[in-house]
């Protein structure tokens, strides 16, 4: 199964992502910012960093990036993309996700092994999961603070749209601790923590076998693969 | 050559972190008039002939569209710069 990775200017874990994919078991596929060509991917993730220097709004440029333009068609036809922070980013502002993210509240940038709950379970970024389990994986972030009009939050919430929240402490103060959401279809999900640095044994957060031993972020990776096998 | 502005704000129920940051900021240096500060942003769009009603509406749509980002923020004014 081929996952293509975009990268744009400014992109900082397109390589971790691409690494992600080849430890679930798939073949990542570089994608260019300026080539419009998705080159017949099964599924795209749009990776962290700050692409066009944040210039704007974070995500505000790459939205009109040309391969935005391709991966947009092809998200409204089915295709699984995950957008993993600046991507999150990238697909509010390219109107596949709603809300948006605006500075943390406390203003600084943060960094920390952060625990999240996995609240919906039947899209292909996230079948590996069980309902409401608690994962641990890196998030680090200045805007992070989701916020949305209350009609649009409570329409996620009844939905059941909110894919991920933050447990204990919320990190950036994202509006009903949301860390995570997905469209109505499910197939494009955008979360603000990184699950790509935590799929590897030593590299990864503190876990229950020791320190940097967690792996929660690697289920990402194997979900959608195995939702592309069907 | 004509100009046009475009101002941007935070939408009011919008927590503003900067104006935040900015208005604490204030009375230490001795500015205790202000009770609150909200930070926008200023686009200036220049054009080689004169501002005409379509370049005026051109510059809405591109503030509605491109400059803002209507779930967080408005565009509070558009209008001709006179030198």
């Amino acid at each position: 199964m081929r996952v293509g990775v975009v990268t744009f200017p400014g992109s900082l874990d397109d390589r971790d992502a691409a690494r992600a994919v080849r430890l679930a078991g798939g073949e990542p596929v570089a994608l260019w910012h300026a080539d419009a060509d998705l080159h017949g991917v099964d599924a795209v993730i749009l990776p962290g960093g700050f692409s066009y220097g944040d210039y704007l709004r974070a995500g505000a440029i790459s939205r009109f990036a040309p391969v935005t333009g391709s991966i947009v068609e092809a998200a409204r036809g089915g295709l699984p993309v995950l957008g993993i922070c600046n991507g999150f980013q990238i697909l509010t502002e390219a109107h596949l996700l709603p809300g948006s993210m605006i500075k943390n509240d406390h203003r600084r940038f943060v960094c920390r092994e952060q625990q999240l709950r996995v609240e919906r379970t039947d899209t292909p970024w996230t079948n590996e999961y069980a309902e409401g389990e608690v994962i641990t994986v890196p998030l680090k972030n200045q805007d992070g603070q989701y916020v949305a009009d209350e009609r649009t939050l409570d329409e996620l919430e009844g939905e059941g749209r909110v894919v991920f929240r933050y447990v204990g402490e919320n990190p950036n103060g994202s509006w009903r601790d949301i860390a995570g959401v997905s469209n109505e279809r499910g197939n494009v999900v955008g979360l603000m923590p990184h699950p790509e640095h935590a799929v590897e044994p030593g590299f990864g957060p503190d876990g229950a076998k020791g320190p940097r031993s967690g792996t929660d972020g690697l289920r990402f990776f194997t979900s959608v693969l195995k939702s592309l096998v069907g | 050559m004509g100009r046009v502005v475009v101002d941007v704000m935070p939408k009011p129920e919008i927590l503003d972190p900067q104006g935040k940051a900015v208005a604490s900021a204030l009375p230490r240096l001795g500015f205790d008039q202000f009770s609150g500060v909200r930070q926008g942003k200023r686009f200036e769009l220049e054009v080689d002939g004169p501002v005409t009603e379509e370049i005026l509406a051109a510059a809405r749509a591109a503030g509605e569209q491109v400059l803002s980002n209507p779930v967080i923020e408005d565009v509070v004014a558009v209008y001709e710069e006179q030198d």
